[in-house]
């Protein structure tokens, strides 16, 4: 059993704690009286994932074994969480492999023949054949893809179905595949709280005129957290969850597969990252001098593509089956098993340090929006119960932030940031004026449909995520990050912590509490 | 009897190396290499009758001027001028003679073009037509050969302290009209004559690119004589962006960032081609090039709709890449000076046109600079980085020497 997250608090003999810059790492002084929020130890790994996921499959939560649902001369639809999860990719086999394997197989002693397999990328940019096969692996992919094994698109008009209103008056189209079929199996893999449960079927097999009911500003500023999807508390969530009652309600037989991954991020010889800094061993010590003298003076170029390669060694620690919510409310336990750290009051500043990956930049390139996105869209909400910060508090991230877009993935980003931002930062203002007009235009659903873009509306999606943190937090600063593009923003720019610490200071005073949010890994704090 | 001016002189060594190394290293334009000086020389005298002096009061310094110094300008032009001669054709003055109709002292705006009428001929067709800009005869004639004042020999320009011109070039000045805003009724004059050559369309999307004098005077033209939808400005440097937004641009945006803006605007579909710049598939209506660049016309051919029309202002100093005129089956128009103009049915001449806009809006600080012409080096080292320099329009005022 590993040790439960904790929350150290900095004094004089603490050493110096490790902070991620996008694709660069440093060792930074905290002042004393800091309190470092650190995750729970990886949790142990389930040794026979197979026997593990055949269990699940033959036991699953209030419904009958997989194998009793599968009957010849059924129409059978598989979706596929996308690239997007887990970060990094993790190393062959993914969990989703294994799944697969043990689904198709199922499905074919069962005589089932009309099987379809859909990347369920939502709005995400459609995944390449290496990718797709990397999530799939070998075997499947031989067997299915191009024909039977597809990106969902979600600008196919005739592979759309409208499904009908919520009570709420939210629009649900869906993937007229799986909409029509006898059986929709949902392979799933629940990285942080936020995903799974009902955001799986109807946000990844959705189309805009579906999604726009839950990603807009007014859900986003009423999700306090999306990491708390407990009724109430998200209404991002409560939104998918009367999506999914109603697919429900119209015929729609889910089966929901969800695991569960443990906080093995980083592989050899990035180990060290996985492990508090006052317990690396002198090798690690030395690693850590290596690492960051190569990364540090490495061109640009090399050093993105050995952070893009790296595949993360997680360990797979939980599978559930069946019923959607009884599978989640499992998948959660088990998540916050192995994320969740009891922190007790908020401070004046949270700091973290932003990776270089986050869920829209695989073999990507993380832009000025991604940035603003990953820190107060996701890390500002990785809390349950209040945030780290106070209301009106600091938040000091780290990223070297370049005004740098992937073209072919991030087309309508880069319009989003010389257009939209330039214009205003407020998400009211950008989701009334300018949303549509993007979410419309035929070049970006060309793109998303034929190239490997991301559909246009999503950056807006990115600014929304981030809208309650900005209407939250007094400040926000960024270190090391390039001043014209953070401006652009509509943050500050701080040349060094300090500076940070100084400039902050004229929002929470001179003398401030502060909280270091130790990313990655995921941690969830349990603000009391 | 002489008068101090600032000459063009032939100088093949100097325009050479002006034009091979000119644009790496600015600053010899107006230093070593320039072909030119400030010289004492005869007075210029009236040409025949209804000619007479003009005193320049402020002169202003054109892109096309700056392209003739740096040897940018084309070899087409070799026949139409007369060497050497005084530059300067945007011109605020006062006669110096009485001119036919006009008194001494009288406050006149030049119009440049030596036309038919200034040479002593019948109208051709074009000038009959009261198209002086396009006069056929701007070589012949008891005048030598120049296109406008300010390339011909005998006249002299508005660089110096004295020269001479035609009743047909002058166009009297209300009282009211500062010096600043008057030395802008020529450049203003192209620009109207640019706008309406445009043949905007209501409602029509429109792309101007430059934000320089012409840029802005441009944009000002066609948001107060045209029915025009939106327009879009394509501006370089900061100041710039300042002026176009002051002059009711609805979209600025940098050169790097043009045809991504108009796309946007106009829902296009974007191709890239394995070399070149990107291009677009829909776009613009109508786009006018103030620049007279390479890039700027190959951006102005790349951003035009199929059917669309691309207007030629600034003078053009390099070749583009024509096939999107070709394939995307563009009308090109040239848009080179003033002359009479239909405005909703009524025939005006666009120096009367422009003499109105003058005094409706604020011009006067386009003019940002103004140099005696003992400080002519310096004046033009400002002209050619005056977008840089937060300067639109910089100016001679030969009073000052």
């Amino acid at each position: 059993m590993g040790r439960p997250g904790f929350v150290l608090e900095v004094d004089e003999r603490t050493p110096p704690l490790l902070v991620h810059q996008g694709e660069g790492f440093r060792l930074q002084k905290f002042p004393l009286g800091t309190r470092a929020i650190y995750a729970p130890d990886p949790l142990p790994k389930i040794k026979g994932v197979r026997r593990a996921i055949r269990e699940a499959l033959e036991n699953p939560h209030d419904s009958e074994p997989l194998r009793e649902l599968l009957k010849p001369g059924m129409k059978l639809t598989i979706a596929i969480d996308d690239i997007s999860l887990p970060l990094p990719p993790m190393q062959s086999p993914d969990i989703r492999q294994l799944v697969l394997e043990e689904v198709l197989e199922l499905a074919a002693r069962s005589g089932v023949e009309d099987v379809k397999l859909y990347m369920a990328n939502s709005l995400h940019r459609r995944m390449n054949a290496d990718e797709i096969k990397h999530a799939v692996g070998e075997r499947v992919f031989r067997s299915f893809y191009p024909k039977d094994l597809k990106n969902h698109d979600a600008e196919d008009r005739d592979n759309l179905v409208y499904v009908g209103k919520t009570d709420e008056g939210e629009e649900v189209e869906l993937n007229k595949r799986a909409m029509e079929s006898d059986l929709l199996i949902y392979v799933n893999i629940n990285l942080v709280a936020m995903d799974g449960g009902h955001k799986s079927v109807p946000v990844g097999l959705a189309s805009y005129r579906s999604v726009r009911h839950h990603h807009n500003v007014h859900t986003m500023m009423h999700s306090k957290s999306y990491m708390d999807p407990r009724p109430g508390r998200s209404a991002i969530h409560d939104s998918c969850k009367r999506m999914g009652d109603l697919l429900k309600t119209n015929g729609l037989k889910v089966f929901t597969i969800e695991t569960t991954l443990n906080n093995e991020t980083f592989p050899e010889p990035f180990g060290f990252m996985n492990k508090r800094e006052w317990e690396w061993s002198l090798l690690e010590q030395a690693t850590y001098l290596a690492a960051k003298k190569a990364n540090d003076l490495g061109p640009s170029p090399v050093r993105h593509q050995i952070w893009t390669r790296i595949k993360s060694p997680v360990g797979v620690t939980g599978i559930n089956a069946g019923d959607t919510d009884a599978v989640h409310e499992r998948t959660l336990a088990r998540l916050h098993e192995q994320q969740l750290v009891e922190v007790s009051g908020q401070a004046d500043i949270m700091v973290v340090g932003l990776p270089y990956i986050g869920p829209y930049n695989v073999n990507s390139i993380m832009n000025p929006i991604l940035v603003h996105c990953l820190g107060l869209g996701y890390l500002f909400n990785m809390y349950r119960n209040m945030p780290v910060v106070r209301p009106g508090g600091a938040m000091i991230m780290f990223h070297p932030v370049p005004n740098e877009f992937h073209q072919v993935h991030h087309p309508s980003y880069v319009d989003f940031f010389e257009e939209v931002l330039a214009e205003t930062t407020d998400p009211s203002t950008i989701e009334s004026k300018f949303e549509e007009r993007y979410a419309t235009d035929p070049w970006y659903i060309h793109l998303y449909r034929n190239s490997y873009a991301y559909h246009g509306v999503h950056p807006f999606y990115m600014w929304y995520w981030g809208a309650y943190g900005r209407d939250y937090l007094g400040d926000v600063i960024i270190v090391g990050g390039d001043p014209k593009t953070v401006g652009r923003l509509g943050y500050r720019a701080a040349s060094s912590f300090r500076d940070a610490l100084e400039m902050a200071g004229e929002t929470v005073g001179r003398s401030p509490s502060i909280s270091y949010f130790h990313v990655p890994s995921y941690a969830i704090a349990d603000v009391r | 009897m002489t008068t101090q001016a600032l000459e063009l002189f032939r100088s093949v060594p100097r325009y050479l190396t002006a034009r091979a190394v000119g644009g790496k290293v600015p600053g010899l334009l107006s230093g070593p290499l320039a072909p030119m000086r400030l010289v004492n020389r005869k007075d210029f005298v009236p040409l025949g009758p209804g000619w007479g002096r003009v005193r320049p009061l402020l002169s202003g310094i054109c892109g096309s001027d700056l392209a003739t110094i740096s040897g940018r300008s084309s070899f087409y032009f070799s026949p139409l001028v007369s060497l050497p001669f005084v530059p300067g054709h945007e011109v605020v003055g006062e006669l110096l003679d009485e001119v036919d109709d006009l008194p001494t002292g009288t406050r006149i705006a030049l119009q440049p073009v030596l036309s038919c009428l200034a040479r002593g001929l019948d109208p051709c067709p074009n000038c009959a037509a009261g198209l002086t800009g396009r006069c056929d005869r701007v070589t012949t004639g008891h005048v030598s050969a120049g296109l406008q004042t300010g390339y011909c020999a005998d006249t002299g320009g508005g660089w110096g302290k004295a020269f001479v011109a035609h009743r047909s070039q002058l166009h009297p000045l209300p009282d009211d009209l500062s010096e600043r805003r008057s030395v802008l009724i020529e450049p203003l004059s192209c620009a109207i004559h640019t706008a309406l050559r445009a043949d905007v369309e209501p409602g029509a999307e429109v792309v101007v690119i430059g934000a320089g004098t012409i840029g802005v005077l441009t944009l000002l033209a066609l948001k107060e004589l045209t029915k025009t939808g939106r327009i879009a400005i394509v501006a370089k440097h900061s100041k710039q962006r300042e002026w176009a937004g002051a002059f009711g641009a609805d979209e600025i945006v940098e050169p790097r960032e043009a045809t991504n803006a108009v796309r946007r605007a106009t829902r296009a579909m974007k191709l890239k081609p394995e070399r070149g710049a990107p291009f677009l598939l829909g776009g613009a209506d109508v786009v006018i090039d103030c620049v007279g660049s390479r890039s700027s016309l190959n951006l102005a051919l790349r951003v035009a709709r199929a059917g669309g029309r691309v207007v030629v202002s600034g003078i053009p100093t390099e070749g583009a890449d024509l096939t999107p005129l070709w394939f995307r089956e563009l009308e090109l128009v040239g848009a080179y000076t003033g002359g009479y103009e239909t405005v909703e049915g009524e025939r005006r001449h666009s120096f009367d046109l422009a003499i109105a806009l003058a005094q409706e809006n604020p011009i006067d600080q386009i003019v940002g600079a103004i140099y005696p012409l003992r400080r002519w080096r310096e004046a033009i080292d400002h002209a050619l980085g005056a977008g840089r320099l937060g300067t639109l329009k910089v100016a001679f005022d030969p009073r000052l020497d």
